[in-house]
C-alpha cells in the first residue's frame, strides 16, 4: 500500500513532490485502515480505467517512438548538411553530391517509412510535434541539397513526394518505395499497395528553409576562403528572396520571429562579405581577404552563437 | 523533379496558407465562444445543488439542465462540421477547455442521478458525438479524464454543502465515489503534462470529503440504514 503513494505523490525529479510525499503517507495510512475502496476487478470503473490505460499508453509510447525517430532524423540530416558543406570548391562536387543524395534516401526509406508507418490511420497533428524536429532539420537538408544541384528552392510538394511510401513494398528494393518511379511489375507483385505519407506541414516546411539560409551564410563565408568571390554574391541575392518573403508572414507562429532574426544576421553577415569583397577584393591577396571577412563577422557573433546554439532544441 | 517553382510563388501560396488558417482559427473560436456561453448557463443552473433547498430537489435541476442540452448539442455539430476530417487535433486547442467543461457537466447530472461514473460512450451519446477519433468528432480521452477530475473537486463541495443542508448520508457515497475514481486514476500511467497535475489534486478533495465523513461519524450523524445502502448502491 505504501507503494501506491509513491506513485501518486512524487514526480521523479520534482522537489515538490517529494516533499508532500511524507506529509501525505500520514493520512494515507489512516485511509488504508478505513475505507479505501478496493476497486473490483468486474467493476465498470476498474474496467473503463483498464480501458483509458491501454489507449493511453499505446498513444505515449507512439509518440516515444517518433521521438526518437525523429532524432535520429535530426542527426542524420546534420550529417548530411556537414557533407555537403564540402562539396564547395572542391573537384569532386559530384561525386558528393551523389553520397549526399544516397543519405538523403538512406533518411527516407529507414526513418520516414516507419514514421510514415507509424501514422497511418492517425491524426497527423496529434504528433507533430513529436515530427517536427526532425522534420525540420531534414527539409534543411533537402533543400540546401536541391539549391547545390539545381540553384532553387525546393517546393513543399517536391519535399513531400519524396515522403510518400509503399508500406507492402519491400525495404530493401529502394526503386519501388520511391514514389516517383512505381515500377510496373513491382505493382503487380504485390498487388496490395499501401500508400503511407509523411505530411509536411507548410509550417515546417518554411522553418526548415528558415533554417537553411544559416548554411547558406556559412557556404558564403567558406567560399570566399576557397577562392569563389562570384559565389557569396549569388547566394546573397537568394537569401534576400528568402528574407524579404518571411518578413511578409507576421506573427504567424512562436518560432516564425526567432528564426526571423537569425535569418536577418546572417543575410547581413553575406552582405557585409559580398560589401568586402566588392570594396576591397582587388586590393587585399586572397588568403588576407578571409581574415578580413571573418574580422565583420564576428563583430555580429555574439548574438549569432546564442542562436545558433538552439535550432538543436 | 520538373516542375520548379519559383521562390515567389512557394512563398506567396505559403502566405495564401496562412491566411486560411487564421481565417478558419477565427471562425471556430466564435463557434467555441457560444458553446462555452451555454455550458456556463448549464453549470449555473447545475450550482442550485450547493443551496440546502436544492439539494432535495436534485432530480428537478438535473431536468432542466439536461432540457439544455439540445442547444449545446447543436452548437457542437456546428462546431464539428467546421472541422475538416483528420485536423481535428490541428484546431483541438481551441475546444479543448470547453470539451473538459462539457464532460464535466455531463458526469456531474449522471452522478447526481444514478450515483456512478459516467463512461466515454454516454458523454459521447449526450452530446451527439463520436467516440473514437476514426469516426469523426470526439472528446480527447484527456479531456474526459480532466473533466472526470473537475466533477472529484465539484463533489468534495458538494459532500460539505449536503452536511449544510442536513444531508448525512451524501458525503459517504461521494466518499466511495470519489475513492473510486481515484484508484481509477491510480491505473493510469500518467506523463508529467498537465493531466498529471490535475490528478496531483485530486488527493485533496479525497481527503476533503474524507474529513467530512470523519466529522459526521464522530458525532453519530450518520445514518444508520445508509450503511447499507451505499454499500449497495456503490457496486451497481
Amino acid at each position: 500500500m505504501k507503494g501506491l503513494y509513491d506513485m501518486y505523490d512524487a514526480t521523479p525529479g520534482s522537489r515538490r513532490g517529494r516533499r508532500t510525499e511524507h506529509k501525505h503517507a500520514n493520512s494515507g495510512e489512516k485511509r488504508d485502515e478505513e475505507n479505501v475502496p478496493k476497486l473490483d476487478e468486474n467493476s465498470n470503473v476498474f474496467k473503463a480505467f483498464k480501458q483509458y490505460q491501454s489507449e493511453l499508453d499505446g498513444r505515449h509510447d507512439k509518440y516515444e517512438r517518433l521521438v526518437k525517430l525523429s532524432r535520429d532524423v535530426t542527426i542524420d540530416s546534420k550529417r548530411t548538411i556537414f557533407l555537403l558543406h564540402r562539396s564547395t570548391g572542391s573537384e569532386s562536387k559530384a561525386h558528393i553530391m551523389e553520397e549526399a543524395e544516397d543519405k538523403l534516401r538512406q533518411i527516407q526509406l529507414t526513418k520516414f517509412k516507419p514514421i510514415a508507418a507509424e501514422l497511418q490511420n492517425e491524426d497527423v497533428h496529434q504528433f507533430l510535434r513529436a515530427i517536427s524536429p526532425g522534420l525540420q532539420e531534414y527539409i534543411e537538408a533537402v533543400s540546401f541539397f536541391h539549391y547545390l544541384r539545381d540553384g532553387t528552392l525546393v517546393s513543399l510538394e517536391q519535399v513531400q513526394k519524396d515522403l510518400v511510401f509503399d508500406l507492402n513494398a519491400n525495404l530493401t528494393n529502394p526503386e519501388s518505395t520511391r514514389s516517383g518511379s512505381p515500377s510496373a511489375e513491382n505493382t503487380s507483385t504485390e498487388n496490395t499497395v499501401k500508400l503511407a505519407e509523411v505530411y509536411v506541414s507548410p509550417m515546417d516546411y518554411v522553418l526548415g528553409i528558415a533554417d537553411l539560409t544559416g548554411e547558406l551564410m556559412r557556404m558564403a563565408i567558406n567560399s570566399v576562403g576557397t577562392g569563389d568571390l562570384e559565389l557569396p554574391f549569388t547566394l546573397c541575392s537568394f537569401m534576400r528572396v528568402i528574407h524579404d518573403a518571411f518578413l511578409s508572414f507576421g506573427n504567424v507562429a512562436r518560432e516564425l520571429p526567432r528564426k526571423l532574426a537569425v535569418l536577418k544576421q546572417s543575410l547581413q553577415k553575406v552582405e557585409s562579405a559580398c560589401y568586402t569583397v566588392q570594396v576591397r577584393g582587388s586590393e587585399i591577396p586572397q588568403h588576407m581577404l578571409v581574415d578580413v571577412i571573418s574580422f565583420t563577422k564576428n563583430i555580429h557573433n555574439d548574438f549569432d552563437d546564442a542562436t545558433e546554439l538552439c535550432p538543436e532544441n | 523533379m520538373t516542375e520548379n517553382k519559383s521562390p515567389q510563388d512557394i512563398f506567396s501560396s505559403f502566405q495564401d496558407y496562412i491566411t486560411k488558417e487564421q481565417d478558419m482559427r477565427e471562425e471556430i473560436r466564435v463557434l467555441v465562444r457560444t458553446l462555452e456561453q451555454s455550458a456556463r448557463e448549464v453549470l449555473t443552473v447545475l450550482q442550485s445543488v450547493h443551496q440546502p433547498e436544492g439539494i432535495k430537489h436534485v432530480s428537478d435541476v438535473c431536468a432542466k439542465s439536461r432540457a439544455m442540452f439540445p442547444v449545446i448539442r447543436q452548437q457542437l455539430a456546428d462546431l464539428a462540421a467546421k472541422i475538416p476530417k483528420d485536423e481535428y487535433y490541428r484546431y483541438h486547442d481551441h475546444w479543448r477547455f470547453v470539451s473538459q467543461r462539457l464532460v464535466f457537466i455531463i458526469a456531474y447530472i449522471h452522478y447526481l442521478e444514478q450515483e456512478t461514473l459516467v463512461t466515454r460512450e454516454e458523454v459521447a451519446s449526450v452530446l451527439q458525438v463520436k467516440v473514437i477519433r476514426g469516426e469523426g468528432f470526439h472528446i480527447d480521452l484527456d479531456d474526459f479524464l480532466m473533466g472526470l477530475l473537475q466533477l472529484a473537486s465539484e463533489l468534495s463541495r458538494l459532500a460539505v454543502n449536503s452536511v449544510t443542508a442536513g444531508d448525512y448520508g451524501r458525503p459517504m457515497r461521494i466518499a466511495k465515489f470519489v475513492g473510486e475514481l481515484d484508484s481509477g486514476f491510480r491505473l493510469l500511467n500518467l506523463k508529467n503534462d498537465s493531466l498529471r497535475k490535475r490528478f496531483d489534486a485530486l488527493k485533496y478533495d479525497l481527503k476533503k470529503v474524507e474529513e467530512v465523513v470523519y466529522d459526521v461519524t464522530i458525532r453519530g450523524l450518520r445514518p444508520v440504514e445508509d450503511k447499507d445502502q451505499a454499500k449497495g448502491e456503490g457496486q451497481t
